[in-house]
């Protein structure tokens, strides 16, 4: 064979023989691989150890608080940690959570996909390019800052929207205002809304960008107006990306804490009305209470985290498998 | 025959009958007059004046381009103004944001807020500044990052390198799902350790809470810079007679170092403006701590929350020239990391 | 049905790069024409400027004439989205859309304008998929996604999607050279029965094709790279590969050049 002619060659360093080149490709047997694989490979691990931390510690000392609630975790309306005998329920911060990130996803998710449609499709182009840019930096804008802008500017101009919701919808319950401050869930939905859209908006370009030229082409060959080029060979193929897209900032709603902590006006009540203040989310709760917690009452904290903990994990897990169903979808057309 | 029936249906012109190319414009400012006239009269707000001249506007459009143009023309202009005009609604928010923050931003941010802390002012009162979040943020962030570049680095190249089968594969599923943990969640995971542990606040505490929004952040990035890295660049290598972990030093990673050092300056710029674990985890402080090891400390976003908290103007102007003050540590530091994505990208020789 | 084309003084650009120069022709209906020519010389371009497709790309822009039974297409206030309803394109590339079934691909075009009825649409998706002498391949499962069809029955899927909606000429842009030679000669069959009932205009590499499937072909060449393409000679297939009367056409087509 040709490799044994040349590793014959050159004596005074010997190449390796067929079965050390095969351990080689494994990266284990000189002392510096060993080490190197050992340092990656345990980088690897303690990432898995964290996560697994992660759940062990949260779910031990949540037990530490669960152990001794008078209330029922799941159904209580009340958040009670510093009297004796405790009582603490999650189904306020269930309700809070679940409806302001539905809020969010209702108006961010069309508004996003329009906007990724616009960049990719309808903006002159020497416009798009430093839109999409700026759209980019928007989604590194830290949360607080958008809570302070939410807490004394958008809350501020919510009155006139609200008092037209009142006046023509009020009669659905729903859109009922009592003309107290606009510090509802409903103004948080909307601050979430105006958080993820750059972050749903971009995904979703990326996504409206890998569709192949030739599909577009196809559409148009058979005389498609711009709007049907979309509609056939555009959204059926950047669905699934959207989707996922939209999981992504679904997770970032469900975890906000200070633009929800600093808009809303809590209290531990499920109001029918979505414009009067009221209500919480899990991370906001989590924040406004800690100061004055006492140990018990971190537990109880950690407790309802545990829960925040779970439902992100469920939101990312389906996004995961989307995306990954879509890998053998594209692949199978490529 | 059935479809040249249909053919035949259609004017055999090539030239429908079309609007003329101002016809947007002017439909958009007869739209907006109606609606000003009809806003003024009934005395609406000027976000009802909006939405009212957008409504009218999408109907006209659909109704004239209908009637001329017939109704997939019209269809489709439609949802031309749809777009821009949900680009445009958009907009607002976004815009103010970034105009509120820095108009107000910079009403007392000056060089003596960058360098005096909160010692000396109650936050009813005007003066202060935020030196002692500065270091405070310099330092828990630059903790974190040294924690977790290294560890996020790493596993990437195990995953690039060297990962296959089930153990890759689970590191691989796990720094996905890590990418979604709450920020507050991390926070909420160490004060479960320091509970246990019966510890204070201290700034350490909150490195290692943004260390762990950091590690799956720079895990991804590192990945997909590895794998442009091409597969003949690692064979000619090792084809020498250089050992693997020689390979990855001197030739995967310096090819890579450029898309490395970019992600790892996004994460920094992503935790940097993390509020929720530094406020369960370092407590926050009005005074000078430069041991992040020992004592509560502040940091950037914390000082913009605690002084909105207080709820007075003085607070509220610190409030936004803090949060000023942040975003442009956020935005110099994505900039800067952008440059260097394209100074030092991977030419592909196109 | 079939119409004629009358290119005059066409030239087309990208962006500042003049791609194509001068170009006039004359396309009889019911024949095929063969573009032929080596890389490069734009007779992909020029047919895109056939069906306004040539604009698509950023930066196209087009001066010149075509008549499409003395309509200009490029005159004022015409609409590209009614050209290309009158002028449909096969692509180099089998292009079924993925994410619909091989009758609703078949059915795109017609779906379009909207008003036609049910039954009706069943009888073209099956007169345009005989027509594209796929019927009997497809017609126990034109539920399941066109994309699992293989390359040639792929690229016959989408001549019977452009015959559908009836268009005057079909344009035909290297349809065979990602196929196998049996899939290419089934498709060069198809092209000798389409005919019949369209002016069609096939560009490709290959002379033999060239040869087999053209009435009339037209030889394209550049002076050098970066230099316009321009139209050499068009005549009948027979004469321009027997007997052609430029010397750079012999030099092609005998191999001694590109």
């Amino acid at each position: 064979m040709d490799t044994t002619q040349i590793t014959d060659a050159p004596p005074p360093t010997p190449q390796p023989t067929p079965a050390e080149q095969k351990r080689n490709a494994r990266g284990a047997t000189r002392p510096g691989d060993r080490i190197f694989l050992g340092l990656s490979r345990g980088s690897g691990i303690l990432l898995l150890v964290i996560m697994a931390a992660i759940a062990v510690f949260l779910t031990y000392r949540a037990s530490l608080a669960l152990s001794k609630n008078h209330g029922n975790f799941l159904t209580t309306f009340e958040w009670n940690t510093n009297v004796t005998p405790p009582s603490f329920g999650i189904a306020v911060l269930a309700y809070g959570t679940v409806i302001s990130s539905i809020i969010a996803m209702v108006l961010a998710v069309p508004v996003a996909v329009a906007i990724a449609l616009f960049l990719t499709h309808y903006a002159p182009r020497r416009l798009a390019g430093p839109i999409a840019y700026v759209v980019d930096l928007l989604a590194a804008v830290p949360s607080i800052v958008y809570g302070l802008w939410g807490a004394l500017i958008l809350v501020p101009h919510m009155t006139g929207l609200f008092g037209w919701l009142n006046d023509f919808f009020g009669w659905t319950g729903v859109f009922s205002w009592d003309q107290g401050a606009p510090r509802s869930l409903l103004t948080v939905g909307i601050l979430l809304a105006v958080m993820i859209l750059p972050i749903i908006t971009n995904v979703s370009r990326e996504v409206f960008r890998q569709v192949p030229q030739m599909h577009e082409e196809a559409a148009l060959a058979l005389g498609a107006t711009r709007w049907e080029v979309i509609r056939m060979a555009v959204l059926p193929f950047g669905r699934s990306g959207v989707i996922s897209a939209s999981m992504l900032g679904l997770g970032r709603a469900l975890g906000e804490t200070m633009a929800v902590a600093t808009v809303l006006s809590p209290d531990f009540l499920i109001h029918g009305s979505l414009l009067n203040p009221g209500g919480g989310t899990f991370a906001q709760n989590i924040a406004s209470k800690f100061s004055e917690a006492t140990e018990f009452g971190r537990d109880a904290l950690i407790a309802s985290g545990l829960v925040l903990f779970v439902i992100t994990l469920l939101v990312n897990g389906a996004a995961r498998m989307i995306i990954a169903r879509r890998k053998e979808y594209s692949g199978a057309n490529a | 025959m059935s479809n040249a029936a249909i053919a035949e249906k259609r004017p055999s012109t090539l030239r429908g009958a079309s609007l003329p190319r101002w016809s947007p414009w002017a439909i958009a400012a007869g739209s907006a007059a109606v609606a000003v006239a009809i806003g003024a009269g009934a005395g609406l707000t000027k976000v009802q004046w909006g939405l009212i001249a957008g409504l009218l506007f999408l109907i006209a459009t659909y109704a004239i381009a209908a009637t001329v143009e017939g109704r997939r023309q019209a269809k489709d202009r439609i949802a031309t103004g749809l777009v821009w005009v949900a680009f445009l609604v958009a907009l607002v928010p976004l815009i103010s944001l970034v105009w509120v923050t820095v108009v107000r931003g910079v009403k007392v941010l000056d060089v003596y807020f960058l360098t005096h802390s909160m010692g000396l002012v109650a936050d009813s009162q005007p003066g202060g500044g935020i030196y002692h979040a500065i270091i405070g943020s310099l330092e828990q962030v630059g903790l974190a990052t040294i924690i977790a570049a290294p560890i996020g680095v790493l596993t990437a190249i195990y995953l690039v390198e060297y990962g296959r089968g089930r153990l890759a594969q689970a590191v691989t599923f796990f720094v996905d799902v890590m990418t979604g943990v709450p920020s507050i969640v991390a926070g909420l995971f160490i004060l479960s350790l320091m509970l246990i542990f019966d510890m204070e606040p201290f700034g350490f505490a909150g490195s290692l809470a943004l260390a762990i929004l950091m590690m799956p952040v720079v895990v991804r990035s590192t990945e997909e810079m590895l794998k442009l890295v091409p597969n003949e660049l690692r064979e000619a290598s090792l084809a020498l007679g250089v050992p693997k972990w020689r390979t990855i030093l001197k030739v995967v990673l310096p090819t890579s170092i450029g898309g490395i050092t970019t992600g790892i300056m996004l994460a920094i710029a992503r935790i940097a403006g993390e509020t929720a674990p530094v406020l369960l985890l370092v407590f926050g402080n009005r005074f000078i701590n430069n041991n992040p090891f020992s004592g509560p400390q502040q940091s950037l976003p914390l000082y913009v929350y605690q002084q909105y908290a207080a709820g007075n103007d003085y607070a509220y102007d610190r409030a936004w020239a803090a949060s000023l003050a942040l975003i442009a540590f956020v935005m110099i530091l994505n900039l800067v990391a952008r440059a260097i994505a394209r100074w030092k990208a991977p030419k592909t020789g196109r | 049905m079939a119409k004629r084309i009358d290119v005059s003084g066409l030239t087309a650009y990208y962006g500042s790069h003049k791609a194509i120069e001068d170009i006039s022709m004359t396309v009889e209906p019911r024949t095929v024409t063969a573009f032929i020519g080596p890389s490069g010389c734009g007779k992909s371009t020029f047919l895109r400027t056939l069906n306004r497709m040539h604009e698509v790309t950023s930066g196209g822009r087009v001066e010149g004439k075509v008549l499409l039974d003395d309509e200009d297409l490029y005159g004022p206030g015409v609409d590209p989205v009614s050209v290309r309803r009158e002028v449909g394109m096969v692509f180099q590339r089998p292009n079924p859309f993925p994410t619909m079934s091989i009758f609703d691909n078949v059915a795109a075009g017609l779906r379009l304008n909207g008003n036609v009825k049910k039954s009706e649409l069943g009888d073209i998706v099956e007169k345009s998929l005989k027509g594209a002498n796929l019927w009997n391949e497809v017609k126990d499962r034109l539920n399941k996604p066109g994309s699992g069809l293989s390359g040639g029955q792929q690229q016959r899927l989408c001549i019977a999607r452009a015959i559908a909606v009836e268009p005057k000429v079909l344009l035909m842009d290297e349809p065979c050279s990602a196929l196998d030679p049996i899939s290419t000669l089934a498709i060069e069959d198809l092209i000798g029965e389409l005919k019949e009932r369209f002016t069609i205009v096939i560009v490709t590499h290959n002379m033999q094709q060239a040869a087999r499937v053209s009435d009339r072909t037209a030889f394209f060449n550049l002076a050098a790279v970066g230099q316009p393409g321009k139209l050499i000679e068009i005549d009948d297939t027979e004469r321009i590969f027997s007997n052609p009367s430029v010397q750079a056409t012999e030099d092609y087509i005998s191999g001694r050049f590109g």
